[in-house]
């Protein structure tokens, strides 16, 4: 039963980086625009929480300085697509590839240094609980965070009428322009918010995940990122599911090497890919389905005067 | 209908819009009363839709002034548009099609309202009005006539004192056509002011109070389209008097060259309509035309002609005395046949390709533009240049994309690249379909003249008008079954309505008034 404890509790470690990224990258895509960039802005994210907190001792600031950073990159993807009009696959590709360098870089001086692991949240009494204490208390707070992050984003995108504006930019950027609504305001919101998101699980990567920043931290994660958002049918809730279950086949993996089976370490570090490619595979077969929730304009330049 | 004393809901004064290397509106004077049914009318390209794009806000205007009510006012946005109350219905839908009924409704609401109190007065605001829909349905499972609807009545909502509607029944068919005129009227009578756009000639005679007539970016005539005759309105519009293309007596056909023997096709999309026994010939200097309302076979008829269906056996179509029938688009095109679809955009051009690519798509092998399965250009690009030349195709350059262009230019680059390539047969979809009068001309005379030559052509058209001027035989499409052909110069126009109109009970939209399309 520990033990089942303990992987559970790393199940939610390993998750909820991709939660973030993949929630930022939802809304972004529903309002038509496609960043690939998610893994540049995530690894910046990360070197950009560790630096901060450990110059300053603050993780809040931290944490803050992580999604900012994604969200500083995530603005320069937004000028450049939105504004400048460039291809978003391209601009999106350049982003990733610019946030694995500039992070290298950035973080050469902090390479083996330790911070404190991001304190988490006692609740007296709930936490000494047999196996559900540990498993639903005494994690940190953007742990919380990113699961909150599933309703809001529910309510946003459902519920409210900015949500429904941004889904209708989604849908059909001339129709919605032509309605009058602010087509690339809107968009660069979505983008900020989206770069916010992946800015904070790359913080969580390097402020609580592994408390130090290794180049190259995030190790594909912005991608598995990604596919979780075509995943999850562009749902908010079974992104959720899906970042747990990828987050337990990362896990898995490490755990199968644990007990000793015979298997080449590699290819059990293929099991998360494997499985995204399954199971995009999987949704793709029932094709309306996922094209009727998928936006229209995903990846559309949009020519305001046309 | 315009009351003396009240003052114009919409005075437009010396309107002016510049774009580049184009003027697209110049000193435009507009005036509307309140309750008038208003038409504005002009050719592709003469600047209509630049004009109403300025009175929704979408456009500004570089000069000019703008009365509402008789209060200056300037209109910078559509949702100020909406504050003044002015609604629009665009030409291309503006639906988003995963979203529901309700929900595209409030996006053209400014204030949100809760969706359920949403859903409750499109309701109200459908029953009043004749426009049945149901709030939670998906745009995507509606009809063409019921995305219209959306449109309409999530303008309704914002009881608007200006309606404008941007051609409008360019989709109907005519059932639905005529239940939307019933609308309007019942509009204009509560004092709603409707500016209509159209190039249906017949139907802005059946519907409009005023009309104004645009030409190259001015106004050249405003006038009472009901006292004016069709061919008048068209002289307005061009400029000039067109020599409207009409058939030569009939001489002597020479052989069939496509022949079509007991056609059975299953539908070829989910909502199509399966075909049976069709039967035809067209011969060698022939024109058959196919009439019918949309929606009884065409597509499937068209994708067997055309080859992107096969048929179940190869002989039931025949191209000079060849089985064709299991032939795909490609050798077909190599017996000489050209086809014109229905849907410009994406079927019959790509609308992201320059028009000289666009031109190599069907004419390499005809035109021989191919070197050892390197592309000429230069051949290319001339072809692609006779073209544009031949048909008097309006655009930039024939580097620019096919879906820059005006429909109706795209139809004319179309239709001359099919009939520079000398095809023996000629299957033709709707040519003229949301075209001017001016340009219609044209390609008729275009389409006479191939026929000259010897070649067979079948033109599948909604428009009985265009079918009873150029064809020489033709045929009613109803429910997957081919009527018997009929010589056009005898063809009784009563009995065409009664086999068209067969099926129009099925629609049940029918209201009794006569179809306009048979009044000819």
């Amino acid at each position: 039963m520990e033990i089942l404890a303990a992987v559970l509790i790393s199940v939610i470690g390993a998750a909820t980086p991709l939660l973030f990224a993949a929630v930022g990258e939802l809304v972004v895509e529903k309002s038509g625009v496609l960043n690939l960039g998610v893994e540049g802005m995530m690894v910046l994210g990360a070197v950009g929480a560790f630096a901060v907190t450990l110059t300053t001792g603050s993780a809040t600031l931290g944490i803050l300085a992580g999604a900012a950073a994604g969200a500083a990159m995530a603005l320069v993807f937004a000028l450049l697509t939105l504004t400048l009009l460039a291809n978003q696959v391209a601009s999106g590709l350049a982003l990733t590839i610019f946030g694995i360098g500039a992070s290298a870089l950035l973080g050469r001086s902090f390479v083996g240094m330790p911070v404190t692991r991001l304190p988490q949240l006692d609740l007296p009494g709930l936490g000494d609980l047999a196996i559900i204490g540990p498993l639903l208390f005494g994690h940190d707070v953007l742990v919380y965070l990113s699961i909150l992050s599933i309703p809001l984003t529910i309510w946003f995108l459902e519920r409210s009428r900015a949500g429904l504006v941004l889904r209708a930019i989604g849908e059909s950027h001339q129709a919605a322009h032509a309605l009058g609504h602010p087509v690339i305001l809107v968009r660069y919101l979505a983008l900020l918010f989206g770069g916010a998101m992946a800015g904070l699980g790359g913080a969580y990567l390097s402020l609580a995940y592994t408390p130090m920043w290794a180049e190259n931290m995030t190790a594909g994660r912005g991608w598995i990122a990604l596919a979780l958002v075509v995943f999850a049918t562009w749902r908010p809730g079974r992104l959720l599911s899906g970042a747990y279950l990828f987050g337990g086949i990362t896990v898995a993996q490490l755990h199968v090497q644990g007990f000793g089976f015979a298997i080449p370490s590699q290819f059990l570090s293929m099991l998360p890919y494997v499985a995204t490619i399954a199971v995009l595979v999987a949704i793709s077969a029932d094709g309306t389905r996922a094209r009727l929730n998928a936006p229209a304009s995903l990846g559309r330049i949009f020519h305001p005067e046309a | 209908m315009a009351e003396r004393g009240v003052p114009a809901r919409l005075q437009l004064r010396g309107i002016t819009k510049q774009f580049p290397g184009c003027l697209a509106n110049d000193h435009i004077d507009l005036t509307l009363g309140p309750g008038e049914i208003h038409a504005l009318l002009g050719e592709n390209g003469a600047g209509k839709s630049t004009l109403v794009k300025i009175i929704y806000g979408i456009l500004r205007a570089d000069g000019g002034d703008i009365k509402w009510d008789g209060q200056p006012v300037s209109i910078a946005s559509p949702s100020q548009a909406r504050r003044l109350g002015i609604a629009m219905v665009f030409q291309h839908f503006s639906l988003f099609e995963s979203m529901t009924v309700a929900e595209n409704v409030a996006l053209g609401l400014d204030h949100g309202a809760g969706l359920d109190a949403l859903s409750a007065r499109v309701g109200e605001v459908g029953r009043r009005y004749g426009l049945a829909l149901a709030p939670e349905k998906v745009v995507h499972d509606l009809s063409v006539g019921e995305r219209q609807r959306v449109e309409i009545v999530r303008c309704l909502m914002q009881e608007p004192r200006l309606l404008i509607m941007d051609e409008p029944t360019s989709v109907l068919t005519p059932g639905e056509a005529e239940a939307l005129f019933i609308t309007l009227r019942q509009l204009a009578d509560e004092g709603c002011t409707i500016l209509y756009i159209s190039h249906k000639l017949q139907e802005i005679r059946a519907l409009c109070d005023r009309a104004t007539v645009l030409r190259a970016g001015r106004v050249v005539a405003t006038c009472d389209p009901r006292q004016e005759t069709a061919r008048d309105l068209a002289r307005l519009m061009i400029g000039e008097d067109f020599s409207q293309a009409s058939k030569t007596a009939g001489g002597p056909c020479g052989a069939a060259r496509l022949q079509v023997r007991g056609l059975n096709m299953a539908a070829a999309a989910i909502h199509g309509t399966a075909i049976t026994g069709i039967e035809f010939e067209v011969a060698a200097g022939e024109i058959l035309g196919i009439a019918g309302v949309a929606g009884n076979g065409q597509n499937t008829l068209l994708a067997a002609l055309s080859g992107e269906q096969l048929c179940p056996n190869a002989g039931d179509i025949r191209i000079d005395d060849q089985d064709a029938g299991d032939l795909g688009p490609r050798r077909r095109r190599r017996l000489g046949l050209a086809f014109v679809p229905e849907e410009r955009l994406g079927h019959g051009a790509v609308p992201e390709m320059s028009l000289t690519d666009n031109a190599l798509l069907t004419g390499y092998e005809r035109q021989d533009l191919l070197s050892r399965g390197s592309i000429m250009f230069p051949r290319t690009r001339d072809y692609a240049q006779r073209i544009v030349k031949s048909f008097q195709v309006v655009t930039g350059s024939i580097g620019s994309h096919a879906g820059s262009l005006s429909g109706g230019n795209l139809q004319k680059f179309i239709i001359g690249r099919e009939l520079l390539q000398q095809p023996k047969v000629l299957v033709v979809a709707h040519p003229t379909w949301g075209v001017d009068a001016g340009a219609a001309a044209a390609i008729h005379t275009a389409l006479l003249d191939l026929a000259r030559q010897g070649a067979a052509i079948l033109v599948v058209s909604q428009d009985l008008d265009e079918l009873l001027q150029i064809s020489d035989r033709f045929a009613v499409l109803s429910e997957g079954r081919l009527s018997e052909c009929m010589v056009t110069a005898a063809a009784d126009i009563g009995r065409i309505g009664l086999l068209m109109g067969g099926q129009a009970t099925g629609h049940g939209r029918e209201n009794g008034g006569e179809r306009r399309a048979a009044q000819t």
